[in-house]
């Protein structure tokens, strides 16, 4: 289309006039009836010249001028439709129908009783379009580019090199493409037809002007026109859409465009829309991200600041273990986070270590929250150095104290029962510390240490952490405390309940026996020396292979037992409801005055005495691979703590809990009922209500009374005589 | 997940503690191809894994042309041989939901439930115990269908339907915008919808037929049942369904990233409601 679309504005001029003389010759060769056509619209042409330059003043848009866009393709089509411009350059005759010649006359004969004045102003109509082609030819080629049929530009351009030969054809090229227009401004041409018929004669008329420009070259330009209309609705039209899409289809140059164009068309749309949004949502969200990254770059520069000066104690006597090295043995079993994220985790763990006096460290899982998730590390303080827990131990009393006092006003007959005191730190359920933070990088907390109480409780509500630990716990029972605290319970019973190792790791220190002993169960293990380790077949076949190292948390939430009696003799003796243990033991104590004491199974219990969840086997023991037996691993699967997991390669092990925290049971928990409403009195006889009696008890009790009535008379009649018999006596 | 993204996938849903091992990785990746092969699917999803006493099923998914058309259960006990599993029908819906526990890891073990039934015997009617065999393959078909049906996602603009009613991957999405991304209506059931054809047409003026023809998970019941977390700062969004916990979708704002997979029990967490 170029080819031809591109010399057409410069040498329409020159070749109009030619071509109108030719043209005229050729009409009145043919149509010798029709002489007075071409002549009178060689006069109008200076006309012409001056409207054009009046155009280009006062109405540089062609629509504009006679406000009615329809109407203008209608007449530029057939003013330029004249044969003068298109032998030129374009609509060459698509075919030398024989049909032409016949059709010409009706439109003609139409045109005769046109007037001149009528003539001219209709040129100047139709030469308007004119100027505005020739200014805005780059626009023109590309709507054609884009507008016009294939098939139609390569008939025109293989035909166009016989058009001058052929003057026949000009004569059947109007109404050809006359026909042609009509179709493409269909409704237009339709819905004015008087206009057309006008407009018909006027092209006619129109025809040998030097200026027309090409036929399709107009259509191509009302079309595009039509496609600049905007919207109302949204003020966006369709043509700087199509650009739009184009440039980006063109850009990105995505597969099978064609199946996708809706949605592109959709996308470049919304873009619409985005823009003035993004500033306002970016704005909020990207602190955070950038906030996190910062303090996780705290992390990575924390090591390169100390690492000269330190690295070599460092290497000496690392407080944490390898991370990694159990991450990727995790791995081998199908669980675990993903490498960047431990990573980040054993530098927090780092940090921890750092900044906090630790003995030991150890990453003990992650619990997950609504909100937030739980990063938990497990430490244990150096010798004299956790005085944090002493202070927070007074703060709790105070409050305590707090709450007694504002007891006092009502003065409740109601005893609570006896509180029983939480395990010292480093023995039972308080024998390790726990910090927890959101994410790494974040700042570590470190968790309150946990009362007996709080387990209690803890074991008979079921709740989602929310991931901030001063959130409060709303449940039935009350829980005492808040989410930390609840936190701190859970990882109490997690660890009772799923910390195991190969049997032979840990043996009884010597020193721990004498002491602990009195309390029943030892508390002290230690590593043995003398493991050898254990085949990793056989740790997956029996179960009697691995051992408890926690202890088991007794059902009065201590792993020690304590004995509420010693110290308050005799007055309290109300019982604390029986919290039946369905873990591993299940305790029955008498409600006598003598309370039996808890035993739970001892330290180093194999796991194979564990008892079973109704039916359900507390573990599920597997081989990390069946592919290669040789070099796989024992991995264990805590069906009681979903998502409590255990590794060995037979020397080495490891615990990991990631999960919700909660036990798992078959069936759906059930809130415990709240107790029985306490009497507001006494019940005894005098308040009760009686039934009123029926008639028979009326008159039954009516005789009797009249009997003992007339008894009494009898007696007293005795009496009498007795009395007589005195006086008789007397 | 996209079985052709896995290890990129596995990574993004790690958060939840729970992925595959390396073998497993290994074989998932070799043997999906066959079966996208063989079953001529078009696309194949990495389902996930249900948790038993004994073995874990790993399960997959192959869609066809329409992403909404049926889909056709896998399931695998070493990752490498499937075998296909039947279409689940309401009928062995109702009968397996007698089945409490766990799943033992074996598909042609039989759980026992014992039920009472009324007889009737020429005038006296009586009742009587009667045993009920349920497999386990039947349970594991309907409980893979509930999954899908309650907790299967896809962020909004994923998927879009075509005027003739094929649901076909949206090839031009380019991920949620970070604010919507946090919020539960830019997520939608991966399933036909139920609740859209009972919205009113006031709710429904402002959906876009080729993308809205789900429903979102904006009035799923309970309400809560959704936990959204940003991860990575900001750089991953992590759903959990708390209504069948083990279910995690992941979806990397700004990027095509998205898919879900379950790694659980099998087991509805009917306690929901105390729990939040």
């Amino acid at each position: 289309m170029e080819v031809f679309a591109s010399p057409k504005p410069e040498e329409s001029q020159e070749e109009d006039k030619q071509e109108k003389q030719e043209e005229g010759g050729a009409r009145e060769g043919w149509q010798p009836g029709e002489v007075a056509p071409p002549s009178s619209s060689q006069d109008p042409e200076p006309e012409v010249a001056d409207s054009l330059k009046e155009e280009r003043e006062s109405a540089p848009e062609p629509l504009s001028r006679d406000g009615t866009p329809p109407q203008s393709p209608g007449s530029g089509e057939r003013a330029s439709g004249a044969p003068s411009a298109d032998a030129a350059v374009s609509p060459a005759p698509s075919e030398p129908s024989s049909e032409g010649p016949q059709l010409r006359p009706g439109p003609q004969g139409l045109t005769s009783p046109i007037t001149p004045e009528q003539d001219s102003h209709a040129i100047s109509v139709a030469g308007e379009p004119h100027p505005s082609c020739s200014e805005q030819v780059p626009y023109e080629r590309e709507a054609t580019l884009h507008l016009t049929g294939s098939e139609e530009s390569s008939s025109y351009l293989s035909q166009q090199p016989q058009h001058l030969p052929q003057d026949l054809n000009q004569n059947i090229n109007p109404p050809e493409e006359q026909a042609d227009a009509d179709s493409f401004h269909h409704d237009e041409s339709n819905s004015n037809s008087d206009l057309n018929q006008l407009e018909l004669g006027l092209t006619q008329k129109g025809a040998p002007e030097p200026a027309a420009p090409s036929k399709l070259e107009i259509a191509a330009q009302n079309a595009k026109a039509y496609l600049l209309k905007k919207s109302s609705k949204s003020g966006l039209n369709l043509y700087d859409h199509f650009c739009e899409i184009l440039t980006r289809i063109l850009d990105q140059r995505p597969e099978n465009v064609v199946d996708i164009i809706e949605n592109i068309s959709q996308d470049v749309k919304k873009a619409h829309f985005n823009k003035k949004l993004d500033t306002l949502q970016d704005e909020h969200e990207v602190p955070l991200a950038y906030e996190l990254a910062e303090k996780q770059k705290a992390l990575f520069l924390q090591g390169n600041l100390e690492g000269d000066q330190e690295q070599e104690d460092e290497i000496a006597e690392t407080p944490f273990p390898n991370i990694m090295e159990s991450a990727f043995y995790f791995e081998q079993a199908g669980v675990g986070l993903s490498t960047d994220e431990t990573y980040r985790i054993f530098l927090a763990l780092k940090q921890l270590t750092d900044t906090q006096p630790i003995h030991t460290c150890r990453f003990w899982g992650k619990i997950l929250g609504l909100e937030m998730n739980y990063i938990v590390a497990e430490v244990e303080f150096r010798e004299g150095e956790d005085e944090e827990e002493i202070e927070e131990e007074d703060n709790i009393e105070e409050s305590e104290a707090d709450e007694d006092e504002e007891d006092e006003l009502p003065k409740s007959s109601y005893k609570s029962p006896q509180v029983i005191p939480k395990e010292e730190n480093r023995t039972g359920a308080n024998k390790y510390t726990y910090f927890v933070c959101n994410e790494p990088g974040r700042p570590w907390v470190r968790l309150p240490s946990v009362t007996p109480a709080q387990i209690v409780i803890a074991r008979n509500i079921k709740k989602y952490f929310t991931g901030r630990l001063d959130a409060p716990i709303m449940s039935y029972p009350p829980f005492p405390g808040n989410e930390s605290n609840y936190l701190r319970a859970q990882i109490a019973r997690i660890s009772a309940g799923t910390h195991i190792s190969p049997l032979g790791f840990y043996h009884f220190g010597e020193e721990g026996e004498e002491e602990e002993e009195v309390e029943g169960g030892q508390d002290n293990y230690e590593k043995n020396p003398d493991f050898e380790g254990i085949q990793v077949t056989e740790l997956v076949e029996s179960l009697s292979n691995w051992v408890h190292h926690v202890q088991h948390i007794l059902p009065q939430g201590r792993c020690n037992w304590f004995n509420p009696i010693q110290k308050n003799e005799v007055g309290e003796e109300e019982e604390e409801e029986e919290e039946v243990e369905d873990e591993e033991v299940e305790e029955k104590r008498e409600e006598s005055d003598n309370i039996e004491q808890e035993t739970g199974p001892p330290l180093l219990t194999p796991i194979s005495e564990d008892l079973e969840i109704q039916n359900i086997p507390p573990w599920t023991a597997q081989l990390s691979s069946n592919l290669i037996p040789q070099y796989a691993i024992a991995f264990l699967r805590s069906n009681l703590w979903l998502g409590a997991y255990v590794f060995s390669d037979g020397k080495k092990f490891e615990n990991l809990y990631i999960g919700w925290g909660h036990k798992y049971s078959p069936d759906n928990y059930t809130p415990p009922l709240p107790p029985l409403v306490q009497p507001e009195y006494p019940r005894r006889i005098e308040i009760m209500e009686m039934d009123d009696p029926t008639v028979d008890e009326e008159q039954a009790f009516q005789v009797a009374q009249e009997k003992a009535l007339f008894e009494s008379e009898k007696i007293e009649e005795t009496e009498e005589e007795d009395d007589d018999d005195e006086d008789e006596d007397d | 997940m996209d079985s052709e993204s896995l290890l990129l996938s596995l990574e993004l849903a790690s958060g939840s503690g729970q992925g595959l091992s390396p073998d497993r990785r290994a074989s998932l990746l070799t043997s999906l191809l066959l079966v996208k092969r063989d079953y001529r699917y078009e696309r194949v999803l990495f389902w996930g894994r249900i948790l038993g006493l004994v073995a874990d099923y790993y399960i997959a998914q192959g869609l066809g042309e329409d992403q909404l058309g049926e889909r056709k259960s896998l399931y695998s006990l070493n990752c490498m041989e499937w075998s296909l599993l039947p279409p689940a029908t309401e009928e062995m819906a109702a009968q397996t939901a007698v089945v409490k526990g766990r799943f033992m890891g074996d598909p042609s073990h039989e759980y026992e439930h014992i039920e009472m039934q009324r007889m009737t015997e020429g005038d006296r009617t009586y009742e009587d115990e009667v045993v009920i065999q349920i497999k386990e393959e039947s349970r594991l078909v309907s409980v893979i269908d509930q999954i899908d049906k309650a907790v299967a996602i896809i962020p909004r603009g994923a998927l879009f339907k075509t005027p003739f009613g094929p649901v076909h991957v949206n090839r031009t999405f380019e991920g949620l915008t970070l604010a919507d991304s946090k919020k539960l209506s830019s997520y939608f059931h991966f399933v036909e919808p139920v609740e859209l054809k009972n919205k009113s047409l006031l709710e429904k003026a402002d959906l876009d037929p080729s993308l809205d023809f789900m429903d979102s998970l904006e009035h799923d019941i309970p309400k809560g049942s959704w936990s959204i977390q940003m991860e990575r700062g900001n750089a991953l969004v992590v759903l959990r369904s708390l209504l069948w916990p083990g279910l995690t979708f992941y979806h990397a704002p700004r990027t095509k990233n998205h898919g879900y997979i379950y790694v659980g029990t099998g087991e509805k967490n009917i306690d929901l409601p105390f729990m939040l």
